[in-house]
């Protein structure tokens, strides 16, 4: 049966791409938190990967880590956590991310919602304490930018806070240390095209155009670039909200799912009882893939458009 | 700016084996076994003109038929009919076919009679001339050529567009005869614009092949209503709803034909069979193949006689360095895979490809991770993963919804594919289920 050739893209160099693009986000935790970045990270990339082959073993189907995908959830679950948390977090959480929410649904590319972030979910309601005890990189705890926006009224950020979003940091996630190496690995997976931009520049822009629109207390007045460049937005819209299995497959679905996601977290973060609403915005939209798929569909050739 | 198409895919070209091969003339040998099967194209079969033990000749007709849909055989050597039976052709059919044994002399037939210019020729005079010299859509489909220009009145035709894209991977025949013979193809694309009176003629070719482009550019340089159009190398680029669009920008409707929206699109091997026929008064007996793959010892473009065996043309041209791994007869993307080589070159034989084990291996296929490859490349707009899900679940009547009946089977989506899963080779299948029971 034709065809009788194939291209020599592979699953595994996709997803090789995506840990080079996380690398320098990384490379820089480690920079700012020292060794403790990396010992959260190594275990939740390793808890991942044994989550996974266990769980394949002792249910007899192949045994799949050699697809480097649960190393990426990993990776991304510990970026998604504070860099104090006590070892057994990421350990929890990557097993919870695994076996509960993708190998339990059909593993690769069958679980409706994002691994990491459904586990982060679920430590963020389970320990709540470890969960938000941010350290800033010169060892001081305190609040994120993000909480003070909210807490403190009259917080006006200077220069030197913007720098310190792009480069240093507030205290933060791990993952989240500095826009500009998230920025960097961003574009690397959409020039390498194992990202469409048009989930994250959607995201990023309609996230930015509702910031203004709505404001921190009066509308047309966000600070578009302060609210770009602080919390998980920019991790979220390149490496989260991306994520194949559970974003759409048509051009215009992830049109829709960045949309989607930048209005809903523009309204938790300005409205809710959380500082970010990046986590829960692509969760939400996560569910409504399904049905984005079912509406949202290229024209077929010599038909006029209509849905399924 | 080259025309082109929505999505499609870059795969892998592989024409350096024989774009630059110039085309061979390989004459079959005295006493060889010709095959002629009695269905060469699309539509009726052909009843046989001869019996066993008659003498023929060159040119002769051996196979019509009253239908309309339907275009006569010709033997192409001289010899004797030594049998009328059922034979394997390439596509995997068992066909009832005239089988030739050649007396290598070649004598010609009377009705071979060349002809010096086709102006004084009536409308139906040319439709007549290649009906009877059998020819059909040299591309792959087969359909009887004359049909195709016979359009019904009220459908208006202003575009003839001469197919010179050959955008299949490893094939270089369109490319090798557009250099060669590129006088031919203007020619040929006259004698057609007469039966089409009003239309423009196109001639596409695209830009990976620009020795093509100079040489058809040249003979119709100072023809009024002639043009090349250069086209964006992309698969499938020569389908020919894709082609369509390019060129005017229209949509063939679905269940529609090029005709409803004004287009006749010919392949160019089918415009020089048209220019033989008037000029040389010569019926389609002889086509170019490419034959190549990494286990064929002389990769090249041969001119081959219809009914000569595949293995005899393999054994001519040089033979096999290796045992091939997979025989394919067309392009590497809708070529068919056959287990016999016994099999006689017909009408749309466009190449044959002996492949290597490395070039035919398919790595396992794993789980779909829903990337979206397979919807941004497609050509139809479709979402083959979700055609393949409604297959695996056996739900034919979502695949129909699915617009699975609207695929094309160019095979972009199995290819662009980085879990490697057979999608093309699914919806085909299962496309062909569902076009049979609605009896299409």
């Amino acid at each position: 049966m034709p065809p009788h050739i194939y291209g020599t893209d592979t699953i595994v160099r996709r997803m090789r791409d995506v840990l080079f693009a996380l690398a320098p986000a990384f490379v820089y935790s480690i920079y700012c938190y020292g060794l403790k970045a990396f010992y959260v990270t190594a275990v939740s990339v390793l808890s991942a990967v044994f989550a996974e082959g266990v769980f394949q073993k002792i249910n007899g189907r192949e045994v799949t880590v050699g697809d480097l995908s649960a190393v990426i959830t990993g990776l991304l679950l510990a970026f998604n956590l504070p860099p104090d948390v006590p070892l057994w977090i990421p350990v929890i959480g990557s097993a919870f991310a695994i076996v509960a929410v993708k190998q339990l649904f059909g593993g690769l590319g069958n679980n409706f919602v994002n691994p990491a972030l459904a586990a982060r979910a679920f430590l963020l309601a389970s320990f709540p304490a470890h969960m938000t005890q941010w350290a800033a990189p010169d060892a001081v705890a305190g609040a994120t930018y993000l909480a003070r926006l909210k807490g403190e009224s009259g917080f006006v950020p200077q220069v030197s806070d913007y720098w310190a979003l792009l480069f240093w940091k507030e205290g933060g996630c791990i993952g989240e240390t500095s826009a500009a190496v998230l920025i960097l690995g961003g574009l690397y997976l959409i020039a390498r095209k194992v990202v469409n931009w048009r989930i994250p520049v959607f995201y990023i822009g309609s996230f930015a155009l509702f910031a203004f629109l709505l404001g921190r207390g009066s509308f047309f007045s966000g600070d578009v670039l302060f609210e770009v460049l602080s919390g998980g937005l920019l991790l979220g819209a390149f490496f989260m909200a991306t994520d194949y299995a559970t974003s759409p497959i048509t051009p215009g679905g992830k049109i829709l799912m960045g949309v989607g996601c930048g209005f809903l977290t523009v309204i938790i973060r300005f409205y809710s009882g959380y500082p970010e609403g990046v986590s829960y915005a692509i969760l939400i939209m996560n569910l409504a893939v399904p049905l984005i798929d079912q509406y949202i569909r290229p024209r077929v050739y010599g038909k006029r458009r209509r849905a399924a | 700016m080259a025309f082109t198409f929505k999505r499609g895919i870059h795969p892998n070209e592989q024409k350096q084996y024989t774009e630059n091969v110039p085309i061979d003339l390989l004459l079959p040998g005295t006493g060889s076994e010709m095959i002629y099967p009695l269905l060469q194209h699309l539509g009726k079969p052909c009843r046989p003109l001869v019996e066993k033990g008659q003498k023929v000749l060159l040119g002769e007709k051996i196979g019509d038929s009253e239908e309309f849909v339907c275009a006569p055989i010709h033997s192409s050597v001289s010899g004797v009919v030594k049998d009328i039976r059922p034979h394997l052709t390439v596509v995997g059919t068992i066909v009832s076919s005239v089988i030739i044994e050649n007396d290598g002399k070649l004598t010609e037939h009377e009705s071979i009679r060349p002809r010096d210019s086709f102006e004084a020729h009536s409308r139906e005079e040319i439709l007549a001339i290649i009906r009877e010299a059998g020819i059909v859509g040299l591309g792959g489909a087969g359909f009887p050529t004359h049909v195709k220009l016979s359009p019904p009145p009220e459908k208006k035709i202003d575009t003839v567009i001469v197919n010179g894209c050959e955008c299949e991977p490893y094939l270089t025949t369109d490319n090798r005869v557009m250099i060669e013979e590129a006088d031919r193809i203007v020619l040929g694309l006259q004698i057609i614009l007469k039966v089409v009176p009003g239309a423009r003629g196109v001639i596409a070719i695209e830009d990976n092949k620009p020795e093509a482009i100079e040489a058809v550019r040249k003979h119709c340089a100072d023809l009024p209503g002639i043009d090349v159009a250069v086209m964006e190398t992309k698969y499938p680029q020569g389908a020919e709803k894709q082609l369509i669009s390019a060129i005017t920008g229209r949509e063939v409707p679905s269940g529609g034909l090029p005709n409803d929206v004004g287009c006749i699109v010919n392949n160019v091997d089918t415009v020089i069979a048209i220019h033989r026929a008037f000029f040389r008064g010569r019926p389609l007996m002889r086509r170019v193949v490419t034959l190549t793959g990494g286990a064929v010892r002389s990769p090249g473009n041969y001119k081959v006689r219809l009914g000569m065996k595949l293995n005899d043309l393999v054994e001519m041209a040089g033979g096999l360095i290796c045992a091939p791994a997979k025989v394919v007869v067309g392009g590497p993307l809708m070529g068919t895979a056959i287990f016999d080589i016994d099999v006689p070159i017909v009408k749309t034989t466009s190449g044959v490809l002996f492949l290597t084990e490395e070039e035919a291996y398919i790595p396992p296929e794993k789980n779909c991770i829903r990337c979206g490859q397979c919807v941004e490349h497609c050509p139809s707009g479709l979402i083959p993963t979700e055609l393949n899900t409604d297959i695996l679940r056996e739900n034919g009547e979502m695949f129909v919804r699915h617009n699975g009946l609207e695929c094309i089977e160019c095979g972009s989506c199995s290819y662009v594919c980085p879990s490697k899963r057979r999608l093309s080779q699914a919806i085909r299948t299962v496309r062909r289920v569902e076009l049979a029971k609605r009896g299409r």
